[in-house]
């Protein structure tokens, strides 16, 4: 098989995920596109693990550094990255809901960063 | 090009063009099931590659809980169900840095691998997964559930209703306090 | 050795020491304490340097010529050594001794003019620093030290100018003349620069027997010149002088007839034997004497202030001795100075006798005061005499002196440029005229005619708060005044005659006076100039004289309006150089430094700023880096 194919595809969805990540107003849509690069990563994982081990039959599995040399790494680590994938959206939503109660909307644009200065505050520094 | 090529070229298809519709339609909710489709082909994607529990769990907690998860969101914040007109920021920068991150990398990767063909490699059942992850992964993996405890704590700490709220609670007069705290979030 | 530093050290010390004195603001015991201090210390002076004369002159131990000399080493910069070096040749001690008696008359006089003076210990104090800084020029043997006395008298007019106060013009006039002189100082201390470091020392008689290239010498000796014109009022840098006569009047005796004015000359005379050397230097002195010699005797001519008028003829008298230095006659010069010293310390102490008297400077208000004041009359008539020329009295001779001089550099052979001494010969008669016109309209102005000072008892209404009036009627000055007059009036009237000592001639060498036809010309001008004068006065009684001038009397009065050239010539380019300077200094050197401050704070706030982005914005920007190290880095990769 040539493995160029899902690899492109995953730089592709990457690209997307960034893509939507950077354009999108909602915060739930960010969130999806946050999900499509994940999920562009683990296929990066997944083919390299396809691609890489069936590269490496024959080698003496000591002869490299763990964990390289380990058997079926990638999908290893893919399986992580889904884990870790459902534990941010649980949190990141439960934020989402919260602030959806605050501002009654969840607009990205107005998420402030900083810390919003006290009158007082503003009119001693200034 | 074989079997295996046809099927990695038709759902890598799927999945970047229901990926490219998850970030440009205007429905909220097609958004979210454009989503599915391709978590779903991605899933397809594995199970060509030779990734059998990574597919299944894909398939489980990605397309069956996340994307629920996100549309439950998407209802509980009151979400237009048809086409709202303001649900994008400038294009520009996004195109810009998007497009160059994906070219950028799909350039890279083609550049490193060209046409090379790879044998099929071993696929990962069950069985050698689990020989992994409880094997030389085992460490990770208790690490993992610990977080895991941590963000249903942290998730159900966050929706609190009286998050809002600034005021030092006493120890003993809890149960009154709360209830004579006016609502900061809803009304 | 001992007398030489007695002879600077006591007046400085005194000096020093009274200005240590509280001002004695009404206080009689402390104004006492501080007269006395003055009085004692330039008694001490007067007697040293009588000490040191009577050794010289009566007790000659080498030739008559020999100074009395010491040199110690002081300090040593680089190669050069600077010495604390006396010289008291049998000139410098004349000087010194015309110096000495001036300001011990000018401290005895100030007792009494000064006598309501609220500031009257710096007074004395300062005029205490003044002589000793006179006296270091006179018997300094070190170019260094000389300058530092010559920079210490400086300052001294400069404080004593402004002494008083109340007066608004005072100040001004301070500030002028210090600035005005501080120009030529420049000149004076590049060339004392060039001529020590040259000859690689500063002792002057080693100065003296350098040998200078002639282009060294001549710009050293220029830049000189630029010194003794300023401190000597000469052309074109005379302006301050007039206007110095804000000062009280003892000081104008002192500081602006006698002493410090003469300092210029003095130091010509000095380094005589450099002049002697470049007729270019002489050509340039004699000019400025031809010059400055008419200008102040024309401008003597109509002026109303009393004091003005002595100002102006300081100028053309000292003209006359700038005169005989650049005809190659120094001795003349010194000769000129020394009588110079008497008559116009004389005259100047009687007008303010007669001031003090009247309540005012100006002789349009004055007049009939022969009768009231009949010893100051007679001081006065001396003084002026002397002024003009008249013989026997003292001028007569001095000023005899320089025009024999001139005349025969007129033949040539001298290191005079021969134009030079025709200009300065033809000018110098012409003055002689002038300075006879002047005089007696003065003389005639003040105490003949009509009495236009009030005689009777009331007093004129105005609050003129210098003056102290008294009685009504003017009288002859107390006794602490009268006595210094009267006592001047001695030299002013005899000083001449020394010119007849073998001793004098040859410590000055000085040509011998003689009386042939030649004297007849000066005399016929001054009965010239006199007899029109009073024929003038006596045609219409009352008048000034001055008004036959017509158009030109305003001219005349103003100084030819040279204060006005040198106002748009250097003061205003030099002010608005000032306030350029300043505003760079404002806006670039300051903004410059506050600036780092200011910039360093906008900096900060814009980093705060940009810390400060949305979300949105900041996603992009971190998005936006990774995806440009991700390309440096892959460029990289590929490079490599």
């Amino acid at each position: 098989m040539h493995a160029v194919i899902p690899y492109v595809t995953a730089a592709l969805l990457f690209g997307l995920g960034v893509y939507g990540v950077l354009r999108r107003r909602n915060a739930i849509l960010v969130l999806m596109a946050v999900e499509l690069m994940l999920n562009g990563v683990n296929l990066i994982f997944v083919t390299a693990d396809a691609t890489i081990r069936s590269a490496l039959v024959g080698v003496q599995v000591e002869a490299w550094a763990y964990p390289n040399g380990e058997p079926h790494a990638g999908a290893v680590f893919a399986l992580f990255v889904i884990v870790l994938a459902a534990a941010e959206v649980g949190v990141g939503l439960a934020i989402v809901l919260q602030y959806y109660r605050l501002r009654q909307a969840v607009v990205v644009d107005e998420v402030a960063l900083h810390h919003e200065p006290h009158p007082a505050d503003e009119q001693v520094a200034s | 090009m074989t079997v295996a090529d046809a099927l990695l070229l038709a759902l890598g298809a799927v999945a970047v063009g229901s990926g490219f519709l998850v970030v440009t339609s205007v429905h909220l909710v097609r958004a979210g099931l454009y989503l599915v489709i391709s978590l779903g082909a991605i899933a397809g994607l594995y199970l060509v590659l030779g990734a059998e529990l990574v597919a299944w769990v894909q398939v489980l907690v990605y397309v069956g809980a996340v994307v629920v998860l996100l549309l439950f969101a998407v209802m509980l914040t009151r979400a237009p169900i048809g086409a709202s007109k303001d649900l994008d920021r400038p294009a520009t920068p996004a195109l810009l840095i998007g497009g160059g991150v994906g070219l950028g990398l799909a350039v890279l990767l083609v550049d490193a691998f060209r046409w090379t063909i790879y044998p099929q490699a071993e696929t990962g059942t069950a069985e050698r997964m689990g020989e992994q992850i409880f094997g030389a992964w085992v460490l990770p993996f208790e690490v993992l559930s610990i977080l895991l405890l941590a963000a249903l704590v942290g998730a159900i700490v966050l929706s609190r209703p009286d998050l809002g709220a600034r005021r030092p609670a006493p120890v003993t007069a809890d149960v009154s306090s709360e209830a004579s705290v006016p609502e900061t979030a809803e009304g | 050795m001992i007398f030489g530093t007695l002879l600077v050290g006591v007046p400085l010390a005194v000096g020093l020491v009274g200005l240590l004195l509280p001002p004695g603001d009404g206080d009689r015991s402390r104004r006492r304490a501080a007269a006395a201090l003055g009085i004692a210390g330039a008694a001490i002076s007067l007697a040293v340097t009588v000490f040191l004369v009577l050794v010289a002159t009566v007790f000659p131990r080498h030739s008559a010529n020999d100074p009395i000399e010491f040199s110690h080493r002081w300090v040593r910069i680089g190669d050069l050594d600077i010495t604390f070096g006396f010289s008291a040749g049998a000139a410098a001690l004349y000087v010194a001794l015309a110096v000495t008696i001036v300001a011990l008359a000018v401290q005895v006089y100030s007792v009494a003019y000064l006598h309501d003076d609220p500031r009257y210990a710096p007074y004395a104090a300062q005029v205490s620093l003044f002589t000793g800084a006179m006296l270091l020029v006179v018997t300094a043997n070190d170019l260094v030290l000389l300058l530092v006395g010559w920079e210490v008298m400086g300052a001294c007019s400069y404080l004593l100018i402004g002494h008083d106060r109340r007066l608004p013009e005072a100040p001004r006039a301070a500030v002028k003349a210090f600035l005005v002189t501080r120009v030529g100082d420049v000149g004076f201390l590049l060339g004392i620069a060039i001529l020590g470091v040259s000859a690689g020392t500063f002792q002057i008689s080693e100065v003296l027997a350098h040998d200078y290239s002639p282009g060294t010498l001549t710009a050293a000796l220029v830049l000189l010149l630029a010194g003794v014109a300023g401190k000597s009022a000469q052309f074109p840098l005379h302006t301050w002088l007039p206007d110095a006569m804000a000062g009280p009047t003892p000081i104008s005796a002192l500081i602006h007839a006698a002493t410090m004015v003469a300092a210029g000359v003095y130091v010509v005379f000095r380094l005589y034997p450099l002049f002697d050397r470049s007729p270019a230097a002489l050509a340039v002195l004699g000019v400025m004497a031809a010059i400055t010699l008419l200008l102040g005797a024309l401008s003597a001519t109509a002026q109303d202030d009393i004091k003005r008028v002595l100002a102006w003829s300081t100028v053309s008298q000292i003209g006359y001795m700038t005169g005989a230095l650049a005809v190659g006659s120094p001795g003349a010069a010194l000769f000129h100075l020394l009588t110079h010293a008497a008559f116009k310390a004389l005259l100047f102490l009687a007008a303010g006798a007669v001031i003090h008297a009247v309540g005012t400077n100006l002789m349009s208000r004055m007049g009939g005061l022969r009768r009231h004041m009949p010893v100051t009359f007679w001081s006065t008539a001396i003084g002026l005499g002397a002024l003009a020329g008249l013989p026997p009295l003292a001028g007569f001779w001095s000023k005899e002196n320089v025009l024999v001089a001139a005349a025969h550099a007129t033949d040539g052979g001298g290191a005079t440029p021969v134009w030079v001494a025709w200009l300065v010969w033809i000018a110098a008669l012409i003055g002689v005229a002038v300075t006879a016109w002047y005089a007696t309209r003065l003389l005639l102005r003040t105490f003949f005619g009509v009495a236009r000072a009030g005689e009777d008892d009331w007093s004129i209404g105005f609050d003129d708060a210098r003056y102290d009036r008294g009685s009504a009627r003017p009288h002859d000055p107390p006794r602490a005044m009268r006595w210094p007059v009267i006592l001047l009036a001695v030299p002013a009237a005899l000083l001449g005659l020394v010119a007849y000592l073998p001793a004098f001639r040859s410590a000055l060498e000085l040509a011998g006076p003689h009386l042939d036809v030649a004297v007849l010309l000066p005399l016929a001008l001054l009965v010239l100039g006199a007899g029109s004068s009073w024929w003038l006065w006596h045609a219409a009684p009352g008048t000034d004289p001055a008004v036959v001038f017509g158009r030109a009397r305003p001219v005349f009065a103003a100084g030819f309006h040279l204060d006005a050239v040198q106002e748009r010539l250097v003061v205003r380019p030099v002010r608005a150089l000032a306030g350029l300077l300043k505003t760079v200094d404002e806006r670039v050197v300051d903004a410059a430094v506050e600036g780092t401050g200011t910039t360093t704070t906008r900096l900060g706030t814009l980093a705060a700023a940009a810390h400060r982005a949305a979300l949105p914005r900041a996603a992009v920007a971190v998005f936006a880096g990774a995806l440009l190290l991700g390309v440096v880095a892959a460029w990289w990769g590929a490079a490599s």
